[in-house]
């Protein structure tokens, strides 16, 4: 396991925005680069991967990887649809939103579905209760959801695995 | 009323996101003016002058906070923008930076400048990961024309910004868990004192602001803090991003002089529009999920019988017993069909997965509230549960290393004091509580005047 030459870089560059000796505030920027490079989640060899190349213990980096909740501990789906159901989007229907994806993919929150491709997940607030109901899909925000946006959503995502296959 | 805009007044020019626009729409102007002409004294003078007060919830003066940054020799001071915006309904920071990410880093270069800052990070929530690229590129842009790097005018000022992305943590919002999260570490709140002030970043001074706190800077400087100051009621001065959402006509992000009336804000088209699919108005939370939730009658009117303000002392009169909060202005309203019960669930789930863990009774007593609310709402709770959750929210609030107790505690304790009835009906009533809502029953009823 190892960071391509590119990627090495950009972990320097991050360094970089830090005083001499603080490397240790690169560690969530570099998780969420491992995340990415590494298959959407972080086993116990990206964490301590990653911990040798910040120089830090890897129970710490263990320590950091288990508070925050984008970092993944668990293998994932390739797509992730992480909806959120606090209060606002509550209000507008999200409930009927994670229903509808089980019709659709029948999965439960924090399930995958058997060929690897989708996860469901519930999160909280992601600061876009005005766009509700709404969900997380990798890099985007997919929001004023409807039975027609997720059909065309999950098309769109097996659209993109069959492009590459 | 006023419809002075001023962070938002050029939110509709084509363009303004990027460096040449913003520039010909007068873009920088603060930074020329502060550089060339103003002392870091004087610009703090002006922001407090202005009346200021910190956007990110607490409503703190901003220009008193800054004049207690201390500044030892030859020890770096840190200007850290809080973009974090994770409290339920709040999505104003997300709307300035995604499309005016340059009033941003304008007002960042002149707060730097003010508090002998050369370096500053913005902490910006993770799940924001592309607002955080149009920050870069901003930023970049900035550099390229000397507002950012080293001797910026020719002044001998240098200035450096640096985004880091977060990674999913309610908690970091609160400002001394940020500066643990961007040190590296799990987003464990600091026990204060020493404050950030004096001990902060990497045990240096630092000054913690929002990012609507310094965007708002940038009108300041320009048009100096008096007139700053003309704008809104009393202490309440200058305008407010409010993130309105829930069940209203209208959802979005509005820029509102602190002088109109909660009235005029929810049923005006020029905001709200009223409430969604004709319903009547049955409650609203008007300042972030962690301010009390308030019914209708109380909303728009105080007990004195005045009329309630879209100001930080308005929303606030009669304290907790039948006043809410400004707080980060996520305004969240509920219409007439909607459940407080289930409503005030979610929050309190919400809080228990945000605990950081460290105090016990806000760890424990999150936990313990999130399975009585599901419980009633459930149609499963007894009358004793209610009293068992009043018992819970009181021994959290004030004995907890952070704020965010508190905030897990309010929203509860205000459910059950305005909304006892609704609980009281979910008990009594356990078949029907799954199928149908309490409804809005009397809680639009005019309040009697006390006094
Ligand atoms: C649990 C908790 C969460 C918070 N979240 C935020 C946030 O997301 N954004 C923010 O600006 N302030 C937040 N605050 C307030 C900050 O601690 C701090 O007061 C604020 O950033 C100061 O900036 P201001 O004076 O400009 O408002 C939070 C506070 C607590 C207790
Ligand atoms: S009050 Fe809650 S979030 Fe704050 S420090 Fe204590 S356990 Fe952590
Ligand atoms: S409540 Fe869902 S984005 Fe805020």
């Amino acid at each position: 396991m190892k960071f391509s030459e590119e990627k090495i870089k950009e972990v320097e560059r991050i360094i970089s925005r830090y005083p001499e000796g603080k490397q240790k505030s690169a560690l969530l920027p570099v998780l969420h680069l491992a995340q990415q490079e590494f298959n959407g989640w972080l086993s116990t060899d990206t964490m301590n991967y990653v911990a040798s190349l910040l120089k830090l213990e890897p129970i710490h980096v263990y320590e950091v990887a288990t508070f925050y909740s984008m970092y993944n501990l668990k293998p994932v789906g390739k797509y992730m649809f992480e909806v959120c159901q606090t209060g606002p989007c509550m209000l507008n229907g999200s409930d009927e939103t994670i229903k509808y994806i089980y019709e659709k993919l029948g999965i439960k929150p924090g399930e995958t579905t058997a060929d690897g491709l989708f996860t469901l997940k519930t999160v909280e607030c992601l600061g876009a209760c005005g766009y509700a109901p709404m969900m997380q899909m990798g890099k985007t925000y997919r929001e004023h959801l409807t039975k027609e946006k997720i059909d065309a959503i999950i098309a769109e995502c097996r659209n993109e695995i069959a492009s590459k296959n | 009323m006023s419809k002075t805009k001023l962070l938002l007044k050029n939110i509709d020019v084509e363009g303004i996101r990027f460096y040449e626009t913003y520039r010909r729409e007068g873009g920088y102007r603060s930074v020329e003016k502060a550089l060339k002409t103003m002392s870091p004294d004087g610009i703090v003078d002006e922001v407090k002058k202005s009346g200021l007060r910190g956007r990110g919830g607490a409503g703190f003066p901003t220009g008193l906070k800054w004049s207690f940054l201390a500044k030892p020799t030859g020890v770096p001071r840190y200007l850290v923008v809080n973009a974090d915006e994770s409290e339920p309904g709040t999505f104003k920071d997300r709307y300035l930076m995604e499309f005016l990410p340059h009033l941003l880093i304008e007002g960042i270069i002149v707060s730097s400048f003010a508090l002998g800052c050369n370096c500053s990070y913005i902490y910006i929530r993770g799940e924001y990961l592309w607002i955080a690229e149009i920050l870069e590129q901003a930023i970049s842009e900035a550099k390229n024309k000397g507002w950012l790097g080293k001797n910026i005018l020719g002044t001998g000022f240098d200035c450096e910004i640096h985004v880091q992305l977060g990674a999913g943590a309610y908690i970091c919002g609160e400002e001394t868990a940020l500066l643990e999260s961007l040190e590296g570490k799990r987003g464990n709140p600091r026990i204060k004192p020493p404050f950030p002030a004096v001990k902060g970043l990497w045990d240096c001074p630092t000054v913690v602001n929002n990012v609507e706190t310094i965007a708002a800077v940038v009108p300041i400087i320009n048009d100096g803090g008096y007139e700053y100051a003309k704008i809104g009621i009393g202490k309440s001065t200058g305008t407010k991003l409010i993130s309105a959402c829930g069940n209203i006509n209208k959802q979005g992000v509005y820029e509102i002089g602190m002088d109109i009336s909660v009235e005029e804000f929810i049923y005006s088209d020029e905001y709200c529009g009223g409430i969604a699919n004709g319903r009547k108005l049955k409650a609203c939370i008007p300042g972030g999920s962690s301010v009390p939730i308030l019914p209708a009658n109380l909303l728009l009117k105080t007990t004195k019988g005045e009329q309630r303000m879209m100001t930080y002392e308005s929303l606030s009169d009669g304290g907790f017993a039948t006043g809410s909060m400004m707080g980060s202005g996520g305004f969240i309203v509920l219409d007439d069909k909607q459940c407080v019960v289930k409503h005030t669930y979610t929050l309190a789930r919400f809080y228990r997965h945000e605990s950081c863990g460290q105090c016990s009774p806000c760890r424990e007593g999150t936990g313990w509230m999130e399975k009585i609310l599901l419980k009633i709402e459930n149609g499963k709770g007894n009358m004793s549960d209610i009293d068992l959750l009043w018992d819970i929210q009181r021994r959290i609030e004030g004995n907890t290393i952070c704020p965010l107790g508190d905030a897990a505690a309010w929203p509860v304790a205000a459910a059950i004091r305005h909304f006892r009835d609704e609980f009281e009906w979910h008990i009594t009533h356990p078949e029907m509580c799954l199928k149908k809502n309490f409804g809005i029953a009397n809680y639009a009823k005019p309040i009697e005047t006390v006094v």
